[in-house]
């Protein structure tokens, strides 16, 4: 078409012209990014004001708790860690094209098994060792939890956001199963397993709160960034997801690397119950399920899959839950608010990807 | 051709220049077309035509363009199948569209008004009196899922006829009917032409154009190649239809520029094959015929031509060589080793190369930038990639040099290959599957929609690459492009290979009486 007429000798010329076109493009992007959440804070409020609660109180409220405050600052970057090992896993798996929406079974299998191994662990051999070892098994755990996902979508083709999705709600089950029949803790009346004692736990970083995880957290999401973008493993992954077929034709092996997408993806989920668990709980309690795995799927989202714009999301995603749990507690808002907040954002975003997809069609026109 | 100056009095549609291009490939390239009143016109030609392309268009789904469409002489974009149908243009398609759970009665009240009352009574009126005068009987209260394809069929029709279509398109109908079926819908397309209606029939098959049309136009690549009017339609037989029609479908065009430079390098015959194929064979699948006992060896510097009618397992082929597709049986030689249970990334990095036909279902992926999709099938591989750390200065080195070496016209490096013309894109693929240890190279399709300057220099290229002493295997639904290039032409009819021509000067018949079922 119209490209045939430009000169080859230009290809390389024209390069400035186009990192001009990407810092506009950056530009709108962030421009598409922000506008629908601003304008789902507004809509939110409107919510807030039909149920009688003054919307900017509430703002206040979880900025004050989640962001100003000493205490809550702190309490949201410890948030931090273990979300950050479930956007990574997710990164892989997105960019991957495939959907693992199971985080929440490998986090709480994960956890579990961190919980019932670290304390034995830590009885014999140096804490150090002990926690590293707690972290090995968690993710095995949680790897071996996806393989019939796995297995199922490289062979059979079977849809795995459905078998994942079914294997959450059993992997949620038997978590609270091991909790309550084979890790017990026989010194306590409430179903648990044995605490893990806060010496023993992950350091906490200079004289905060704050979970040094968090750094392990920031350390994950940047280096599944970095593989994604900058290695062959990464672009394979990345050409099985934005076109199967071109996978199969350019010879790669796609069963296997489906099947290493799936092990990689639980594997971060189990280490972010682990971490969560040897850094801030301490023991799970029977039926303690946080819902992590689902509540990160929209920050993802929302930073397209790229791992630094994600540590920005998963940031004003803790904000949001540290800070809207003392709101809701404040102004006797229901505490899921936070999640209504965060949907009525993914709404007005892809409302307005499609206004901006139908705007440009109708400019090709 | 006969109809380059539509009358415009009479045309119920008419195409005037039409073009329609996709991502890639030009799908219709200036078509003109006159739909009249009283005539059945047959659209004809293989897979890939353009013919659902234009009944796209037609029926609103897509717009083309460039060029105009008329209804009843005045320019009138059709924007949407609502209005296509408001126009009175009725589509059957290939596959049925009717909701098989719901009654006749309800998928005819379909795409009503939705705050109305279904007027039932009203319905049924309508439709009794629209098929006595087709002499079927449609039985409105059964169920569409116990109706037979060719009952389906009939509602859909009636469907068109309740919706006051003067124009009816019939998409590849014949193609799920029973032989008996088939003669039914004749007998129904010339009752329904006598009322009045225009009727466009969509096929691929000779023998059905020549029985039911009225009025013969034939699609090849994207371009009207050739009509039949009426007059000339009712003065022939039926014999010479068929073989006026296979002259325009395979027959050397006068205005075909790249038949001359017709020029056929000879081939050390003594030389040991790099390719042999022995006896393979393919389990045909749901959608694709399988292939049997197909053996062939291709010499280094040679260029072996597949030709036959699309579709008959030529892909097949191509993807089994490929390793893409299991073979049952059967050997597959690359210089002597067996190559038939490697994987398709160790049959490329032994020098056995794939050129795809479809450039960006799986040839390239299309949101990469072109610097990306030329390494496509080396990820990881060194220098491009050092222990698995992304070259990006090597990358972008080589690739300017392939850009350049292959004249890619692209904006930048940078720029996502979907965005490039399909020549360009097929310059890609060339330059990804011709460089570094090529020693056969399997080309399916490859000017399959290219401007005749891309389409001569893609075919420059792979003589060249047979110059190099590299074994070439050409598939291509174009006899001329394969006359103009093979040493010899193998022909393809379901699944396995009827026969072998040497490349000599009755080449064309012979692979033509090949193509029809006829020994040659």
């Amino acid at each position: 078409m119209s490209i045939d007429t430009a000169p080859t000798a230009g290809a390389t010329a024209l390069d400035a012209t186009s990192s001009v076109g990407t810092r506009r493009d950056v530009l709108r992007r962030l421009l598409m990014t922000l506008g629908p959440i601003l304008v789902a804070l507004v809509i939110a409020g409107c919510i807030l004001l039909a149920v009688g609660v003054d919307p900017l109180a509430y703002y206040g409220y979880v900025l004050e708790k989640g962001l100003f405050s000493p205490l809550g600052i702190q309490q949201t970057l410890t948030r931090m860690a273990p979300l950050l090992f479930l956007a990574a896993g997710l990164i892989v798996a997105f960019r991957a094209g495939m959907w693992n929406l199971g985080g929440d079974g490998q986090f709480l299998l994960g956890a579990v098994t961190a919980a019932a191994s670290a304390p034995m662990f830590v009885e014999v051999m140096p804490a150090w060792l002990a926690l590293f070892c707690a972290f090995v098994v968690a993710t095995l755990v949680a790897m071996v939890w996806s393989l019939v996902p796995a297995l199922l979508r490289a062979y059979q083709g079977v849809n795995e956001i459905i078998t994942t999705l079914m294997m959450t709600f059993l992997g949620t089950s038997l978590a609270n199963v091991l909790v309550k029949l084979l890790f017990r803790d026989p010194g306590t009346t409430v179903p648990q397993t044995r605490t893990l004692p806060v010496e023993d736990r992950l350091p906490r970083l200079f004289d905060t709160t704050i979970t040094s995880g968090l750094l392990f957290g920031l350390a994950a999401i940047i280096i599944v960034h970095l593989v994604m973008t900058r290695t062959a493993f990464g672009l394979r992954l990345r050409v099985v997801g934005a076109n199967p077929r071109a996978a199969v034709h350019a010879g790669l092996g796609v069963p296997g690397l489906t099947i290493a997408v799936f092990a990689i993806s639980a594997g971060l989920a189990g280490l972010a119950g682990a971490v969560d668990i040897i850094g801030v709980q301490g023991n799970v309690r029977a039926d303690w399920n946080p819902a992590y795995g689902l509540a990160v799927i929209p920050a993802v989202f929302l930073a397209r899959m790229n791992g630094f714009a994600a540590i920005g999301f998963v940031f004003l995603l803790s904000v949001l839950s540290i800070g809207g749990e003392s709101a809701a507690r404040r102004l006797g808002v229901p505490n899921h608010f936070t999640l209504v907040l965060v949907s009525i954002v993914l709404i007005v975003l892809a409302l307005a990807e499609y206004v901006d997809h139908r705007y440009n069609q109708s400019r090709k026109a | 051709m006969s109809n380059t100056t539509p009358s415009p009095v009479g045309d119920i549609v008419a195409l005037e220049g039409v073009t329609k291009r996709f991502p890639g490939i030009v799908a219709n390239d200036s078509i003109d077309l006159s739909i009249r009143p009283g005539e059945v016109h047959v659209l004809l030609g293989e897979n890939g035509a353009g013919k659902s392309t234009l009944i796209g268009m037609l029926s609103g789904l897509q717009q083309p363009d460039e060029g105009r469409i008329l209804v009843d002489g005045k320019p009138t974009p059709i924007t949407s199948p609502r209005q296509a149908l408001a126009l009175g243009i009725g589509t059957v398609f290939q596959h049925m569209m009717l909701v098989p759970t719901l009654t006749v009665a309800e998928n005819l009240l379909l795409g009503g008004p939705w705050w109305q009352r279904p007027r039932t009574e009203e319905l049924e009126a309508r439709v009794a009196e629209i098929s006595k005068s087709l002499g079927i009987v449609v039985k409105l209260n059964a169920r569409v899922s116990e109706l037979s394809l060719g009952e389906q069929q009939q509602v859909e029709i009636v469907r068109a006829m309740v919706r006051n279509s003067r124009l009816l398109i019939l998409d590849e109908s014949t193609s799920m009917l029973t032989p008996q079926g088939i003669e039914e819908l004749g007998a129904l397309m010339r009752r329904l032409v006598e009322q009045g209606l225009a009727i466009v029939f969509i096929t691929h098959k000779l023998k059905e154009a020549a029985a039911f049309g009225d009025r013969i136009s034939v699609l090849k690549l994207g371009r009207k190649v050739g009509e039949i009017p009426p007059e000339r339609f009712r003065a022939l037989g039926e014999q010479e239809i068929i073989s006026e029609i296979v002259e325009l479908m395979f027959g050397k065009q006068k205005d075909d520029p790249e038949a001359a430079e017709r020029s056929v390098a000879s081939v050390h015959t003594e030389a040991a094959p790099l390719l042999q194929v022995v006896d393979l064979e393919v389990a045909p699948t749901d959608n694709a015929p399988g292939l049997s006992s197909i053996s062939f060896d291709i010499r280094p510097g040679e260029i072996l031509g597949i030709a036959g009618i699309d579709g008959n397992g030529q892909k097949q082929l191509a993807e089994a060589l490929a390793g893409q597709r299991t073979a049952t049986s059967g050997s597959v030689r690359l210089e002597g080793t067996a190559i038939e249970k490697l994987s398709v990334g160790e049959r490329s990095r032994r020098g056995l190369r794939y050129l795809t036909d479809d450039r960006l279902g799986e040839g390239t992926v299309g949101t990469f930038p072109v610097s990306i999709n030329f390494f496509l099938k080396q990820v990881g591989a060194a220098p491009f990639w050092r222990n698995g750390v992304e070259q990006r200065a090597e990358i972008d080195r080589r690739a300017g040099e392939l850009v350049r070496e292959y004249d890619v016209r692209t904006p930048s490096l940078k720029t996502p290959v979907a965005r490039l013309s399909g020549g360009n894109i097929q310059k890609v693929l060339l330059a990804r599957e011709l460089a570094d240890g090529a020693k056969v190279v399997i080309f399916n399709k490859p000017t399959y929609g290219l401007d005749l300057a891309n389409t001569l220099a893609s075919r420059q290229r792979i003589r060249d690459a047979a110059q190099r002493g590299l074994a070439v295997l050409l598939i291509s639904t174009d006899l001329e492009e394969l006359l103009s290039m093979c040493n010899r032409i193998a022909v393809m009819a379901n699944g396995s290979l009827v026969g072998t021509v040497d490349n000599a000067d009755d080449a064309r018949t012979r692979v033509g009486r090949l193509m029809i079922g006829l020994a040659a």
